[in-house]
């Protein structure tokens, strides 16, 4: 196991400055000399600039910006400045990316809430109106892109005031008590949190139906009815806690996207996390925080793929002998 | 009696017929190309016709019958602004027939022909407003068909760029093998570890953000295409490291073949069924990505119209709850558009390949 980890975590690290490399790739590409325009921005003071340039070495040649970008990103957790924001790249993204995570967590819990119980339920009645109709959501909701059905959750929010029309706070947030909060903030989760879990849902539900029908057909699930056992002990207690097994696999690689998989989402509703944040340096042309949110989301990706396949060795030995 | 062996071709063609959910999704593509290959014809005002007397007109519905239920022939009814500042309309009994074939603004049909027919309209000052008005009051009709021109070709041209570009790699690394391979392989793992909505925000930064409408829709292709081919080259790639090993690639070897024409001739041909359905599955991912990105206002530009800067439009959320059709024009065309390449991309995997095809699927 010992040796799996760091194998696993040495793959890592030529990633990560393969990424790093791009993101810098990309911000010398990214037109203009932007530092001059800055220049014209009066809310920019010089010494900002200033100490913008010796922080990445702007006037040197490019392996020298290079080693100095990579030694701010690594050594220092430094990615620059925001300069829409006046304040460092990374006091923006670590909220940010609290906040992503605070969505993408709901959404799971959505996802898989609603993707088991909807399909055992689909595998029980197979071939019956019930299996039908439900494949058939699956079938159309796989066509609902994530843009749509953020702005139809938006139209009917916006009709019913069932729920808020995007944010993450009410505005009375800051008088509001402990408790209040706490509902303030998770009454402007449902919506986003929705989105974000209806995306993967038909395609989960569509595996547990497929693994349940598997186990539904094994000698053991026979001799629980031969026993004389209701089918609902038959369903619930043999056959649905061994048709988990696999979708376990399945979520270990959920992992990864989950901290990068709401950034439509975030757009529509306007929640404050990663992808807002990316969409809003882009419109505002602020490349240090485009290039530090795509360092961050891979960064994320890989930590979460690692964190999947340690789980998964450590519940399956043979993987990390393999 | 054995049946005479057939053509694959047809093979597959029989298979596609007998899903109707495939037929159904091809017949709604062409459909829909054709639309958009005749939008100046079809729609009734040009895309960019603002109408200052009529913002956010809503959607009319045609009659046949006048107000006093006598038969006056297909016609809409004139409308009446009764609140300036909500742009409530109010539907006046003065019918205004429906004409064929009228002129109207100018324009060149395929490109080429000079024309100002329309298939249909009414007479002026009145306007047609069949799906409603847009907040600068242009016809959402016309605005959807001239945006299919665009988000329905973003699709295919960036499919064909980007496999391109995986056939390629992937056959050359898959080929070849050693090093060539291994620089590729990590190159298509660095992409594909960036999450993709990321990457194509990444890669808009380094195109100036007030490109001209023509380079826009040059830069949303290059980067769905440079996004897309990295899937599509692994899974190509591995395809070819088994097919080399196969006979008829070892005698075209012995025979004395060229590496290239191998490649060309035996060992590609092999793949094409897998990348003809990875590619009708894969088109909804680059439509989606360009509709992302001008529905963030950095994609296709006003006044040209695109599904997506269409969408933007409803994005505040009194112009959804007060003019709904801003988000059900462009809304229910990118649905049925991503359900029909899924349906026929569906039966393409079924007729062509039992083998189940992943890869080459971006977003």
């Amino acid at each position: 196991m010992r040796t799996f980890l760091i194998r696993r975590l040495l793959q890592t690290v030529p990633l990560l400055l393969g990424i790093s490399a791009l993101t810098f790739l990309l911000l010398r590409l990214a037109p203009g000399d932007f530092l001059a325009t800055m220049a014209e921005n009066p809310q920019i003071s010089a010494a900002t600039l200033d100490a913008m340039r010796h922080r990445f070495g702007l006037d040197q040649p490019w392996w020298v910006q290079y080693g100095l970008y990579l030694r701010n990103l690594f050594l220092r957790l430094d990615f620059g400045e925001s300069f829409s924001r006046h304040q460092p790249v990374f006091t923006v993204l670590r909220q940010g990316m609290l906040n992503t995570l605070l969505l993408t967590g709901a959404a799971a819990i959505v996802t898989w809430g609603l993707a088991i119980p909807l399909g055992v339920w689909a595998a029980v009645r197979q071939h019956r109106a019930t299996d039908r109709l439900l494949s058939l959501f699956a079938f159309v909701g796989l066509s609902v892109p994530e843009v749509l059905s953020g702005l139809l959750l938006l139209l009917m929010a916006a009709r019913t005031g069932w729920f808020p029309v995007g944010g993450m706070r009410s505005l009375d947030w800051e008088e509001l008590d402990a408790a209040h909060r706490v509902v303030d903030v998770l009454r402007h989760l449902v919506l986003p949190a929705l989105v974000v879990g209806l995306i993967p849902l038909a395609g989960r539900m569509r595996q547990m139906r497929s693994s349940v029908l598997d186990v539904l057909r094994l000698d053991y699930v026979t001799t629980a009815r031969a026993k004389g056992l209701d089918e609902r002990t038959v369903v619930f207690k043999h056959a649905a806690r061994n048709a988990l097994n696999p979708l376990i696999t399945l979520f270990g690689y959920t992992l990864g996207s989950l901290l990068s998989g709401s950034f439509v989402a975030e757009v529509i509703f306007s929640w404050p996390g990663l992808g807002r944040i990316t969409v809003e340096a882009i419109q505002t042309q602020d490349q240090y925080l485009v290039m530090g949110s795509v360092l961050m989301a891979s960064a994320m990706l890989i930590l979460g793929n690692l964190v999947a396949d340690v789980l998964l060795a450590a519940a399956d030995p043979r993987i990390a002998h393999a | 009696m054995r049946e005479p062996p057939q053509a694959p071709g047809r093979v597959v063609w029989r298979q596609l017929r007998r899903n109707p959910l495939a037929v159904a999704g091809g017949g709604m593509l062409v459909a829909f190309y054709a639309l958009a290959l005749l939008a100046p014809f079809i729609a009734p005002y040009a895309e960019d016709e603002v109408d200052r007397e009529r913002f956010y007109h809503p959607p009319q519905r045609l009659h046949l019958l006048d107000a006093s239920g006598r038969f006056t022939g297909l016609h809409v009814r004139a409308t009446r602004l009764v609140d300036a500042s909500a742009f409530r309309y109010v539907e006046t009994p003065a019918p205004v027939p429906v004409r064929w074939f009228v002129h109207g603004s100018r324009y060149r049909l395929l490109g080429v022909f000079p024309a100002d027919r329309h298939l249909f309209g009414v007479d002026p000052p009145q306007r047609i407003y069949l799906l409603g008005a847009d907040p600068l009051g242009r016809d959402m009709l016309s605005r959807v068909l001239y945006g299919a021109r665009i988000s329905l070709t973003v699709g295919l041209v960036g499919i064909a760029i980007s496999f391109a570009l995986g056939l390629c790699l992937g056959g050359v690394s898959g080929y070849f093998g050693g090093w060539v391979d291994a620089a590729i392989m990590r190159l298509t793992e660095l992409l594909l570890t960036v999450p993709a909505f990321y990457l194509i925000i990444a890669l808009r930064a380094v195109f100036p953000a007030d490109l001209p409408s023509g380079q826009v829709y040059l830069a949303i292709v290059a980067i769905l295409a440079l996004i897309g081919w990295a899937g599509l080259a692994r899974v190509i790639r591995g395809m070819v490291l088994s097919i080399r090993r196969s006979e008829f690639v070892l005698a075209a070897e012995a025979l004395g073949m060229s590496r290239a024409r191998v490649i060309a001739r035996h060992v590609l041909p092999n793949t094409v069924s897998f990348v003809i359905v990875a590619a009708t599955i894969a088109v909804p991912g680059y439509i989606l990505g360009e509709v992302f990105l001008s529905f963030l206002g950095v994609g296709v530009q006003e006044p040209s119209a695109s599904w997506g800067n269409m969408l933007n439009q409803a994005r505040g959320y009194r112009a959804l709850s007060s003019f709904p059709w801003l988000l059900f024009v462009p809304g229910t065309a990118i649905f049925l558009t991503v359900m029909a390449f899924n349906f026929l991309g569906d039966g393409l995997r079924d007729a062509l390949d039992p083998r189940r095809v992943q890869g080459g699927r971006i977003a």
